[in-house]
């Protein structure tokens, strides 16, 4: 490969926005002049079930068409998908991989209960970011927020400015100073070990 | 000009490009994965952005039905869709080639039933091969967009005046958002410019009645049919023709198909659509290893360009056809008993195998092509292989 590529496997459930985190990441990397992928995996469309998505960013065109295995950043949306083997949360996960938790727990416990032994764990609470910021529980966003602060893919400045460029075709402005709140505190409110 | 660089799906970006062409017409009915195409061109109509006239047919087969109406009449035309409802559409797919009608239809390629599967492989369009369509093939979403926009120039070229079939892989090109470089409206729309409505004919044309479509029997259908085969063997010229306009144009250059480190490759893997992508990376990854490995690309299937394809394999040592479809019964899938065939009167003949994988959209990762490269090696030595094989299953 000629550019290392940072990839990003996203696992929520339905309704929580994996999807259009991975996606809105990849668009929102573009006005840094990175090359991006942005992908959800279909199953069946169920509120609440398992669902991943992926991000891959590169300095380089991306020509892989594959799913992540080896992520290098693993992001949870839903603290109770760490209990579920079938969610498989620390597959692949190699000494270098990054975790971000949305959950009340440290990053010590969450480390304990997904038996991982390298890389770094990062917790935030960004359902309660998101009720207080916005009105409601979904944590995509500020989750978002939290990886800016550990990865280098995108800087908080450019994803505040894509989230209310993006974000005003569709929402009022209430809704975008919210969200803008919400990434900035959990950009904030990470906690490290 | 400057080309604008985005991020959308494959889905948005053939919509996109098709915006941009200003079809008279497009029949819908929807189908996974092909839904979300149709869906965000009809909100560049309900927004005002193109004035196409939607139809909201009740089945493909309706779809085409119109489409073929449609097109008869003069009017740039299209539709879209994926595996079953292609499937569905099959009786007047043949027909909109019989009647050299220049539609272009993306199919979002996608399984077939049964059982009942949504993902990706290639099926579908591997078995609208026969059907006298041009069939083009793309990698990712820059390619899928500039295929919707240079289906037109061929499609209604005078001396072609064939439907277009663009093939996008299901999910892994259609729901997938790539960063890519779209042209602006105004220049988009200059190389692909006004249909010409002076066919010499047109279903609506009350001074100068036709027939379309009438019974051809024993005495004329031949003929008709060798018309067919004629257009298609001319289609190829005219491809290359908007490939190189499109090319000065962007700075995007194709060709019927696309040879990846070939130049002094042992060992050649053939493959449609995004797997060549990956491909691709596997390859530069052996290349640091010393392996001499490349990959052709193939965006022309049909027509297909056999004499310039066996050429290009001609040094190769070993030859490793993938096909992402199942001929049942067959021996081996379509792609590879192209190829093959293409091979036979080469005076020196590369081995040749083939790996059919991904069916149902099974993940093709980079270690099933690792997997395949070494079993390419040891053919090369010497090794004796199944002339057919699996990639990717369990067994």
């Amino acid at each position: 490969m000629a550019a290392a590529t940072t990839e990003i496997r996203w696992h929520g459930r339905g309704g929580q926005g994996a999807k259009t985190a991975a996606i809105f990441l990849a668009e929102a990397v573009l006005d840094q002049g990175k090359h991006s992928q942005g992908f959800p995996e279909y199953g069946p469309e169920r509120r609440g079930a398992p669902v991943r998505g992926f991000t891959r960013i590169s300095d380089a065109p991306i020509r892989l068409h594959c799913s992540i295995a080896e992520p290098d950043y693993v992001i949870v949306l839903d603290p109770t998908l760490l209990d579920s083997t079938s969610a498989g949360v620390p597959d692949g996960a190699s000494a270098d991989t990054v975790f971000l938790i949305n959950t009340v727990e440290s990053p010590a416990n969450i480390r304990k209960r997904l038996g991982i032994k390298g890389g770094k764990v990062h917790t935030v609470d960004a359902s309660l970011i998101a009720q207080e910021s916005f009105g409601r529980p979904i944590p995509n966003m500020p989750m978002i927020g939290a990886l800016a602060a550990v990865a280098d893919v995108i800087t908080l400045e450019n994803l505040v400015a894509s989230l209310v460029v993006r974000f005003k075709k569709k929402f009022s402005q209430a809704v975008i100073d919210g969200n803008v709140t919400a990434v900035e505190r959990a950009y904030k409110e990470l906690v490290s070990e | 000009m400057k080309q604008i660089y985005v991020g959308l799906t494959g889905n948005e970006a053939v919509a996109t490009a098709f915006k941009q062409a200003r079809p008279h017409v497009a029949p819908a009915f929807p189908i996974t994965p092909q839904t979300e195409m149709m869906h965000k061109f009809a909100d560049f109509v309900a927004d005002g952005a193109v004035d196409t006239e939607m139809i909201l047919v009740e089945s493909e087969h309706s779809a085409m039905s119109a489409a073929i109406g449609s097109a008869a009449t003069g009017a740039r035309t299209f539709t879209a869709t994926s595996s079953a409802g292609f499937a569905l559409m099959w009786e007047v797919v043949y027909i909109a080639a019989s009647l050299r009608l220049p539609i272009c239809m993306p199919v979002v390629n996608r399984a077939l039933s049964g059982n009942i599967n949504i993902h990706n492989d290639h099926s579908d369009a591997m078995g609208g091969r026969d059907a006298g369509w041009i069939q083009l093939w793309c990698e990712n979403t820059q390619e899928a967009y500039d295929h919707a926009l240079m289906c037109w120039r061929i499609a209604e070229h005078k001396d072609v005046r064939l439907p277009v079939m663009i093939n996008y892989d299901g999910f892994i090109i259609s729901h997938t958002s790539e960063s890519l470089h779209i042209l602006p409206d105004e220049d988009a729309w200059k190389f692909i410019g006004p249909k010409d409505l002076k066919t010499g004919y047109s279903l609506l044309d009350m001074d100068h009645p036709i027939t379309v479509g009438p019974l051809d029997l024993t005495d004329y259908y031949f003929e008709h049919k060798v018309s067919q085969i004629e257009a298609l063997k001319r289609a190829p010229k005219y491809i290359a023709e908007v490939y190189k306009e499109f090319g000065q144009l962007t700075g995007r250059h194709y060709s019927f198909f696309e040879e990846y480190r070939t130049d002094d490759a042992d060992l050649v893997i053939v493959a449609l659509g995004s797997t060549a992508g990956t491909a691709k990376d596997v390859i530069d990854a052996q290349r640091e290893k010393g392996v001499k490995v490349g990959l052709l690309k193939i965006h022309m299937f049909r027509p297909f360009p056999a004499v310039e394809l066996a050429k290009a394999l001609s040094k190769a040592k070993v030859v490793g056809v993938m096909d992402k479809s199942a001929s049942f019964g067959g021996w081996g899938g379509p792609l590879f008993n192209e190829i093959r065939s293409a091979l036979y009167d080469l005076p020196a003949r590369p081995k040749i195998h083939n790996w059919i994988y991904g069916l149902g959209g099974r993940d093709t990762d980079t270690k099933q092509i690792v997997a395949l490269i070494e079993q390419l090696q040891a053919i090369a030595k010497g090794r004796e292989a199944e002339t057919v094989n699996l990639l990717g299953v369990r067994l």
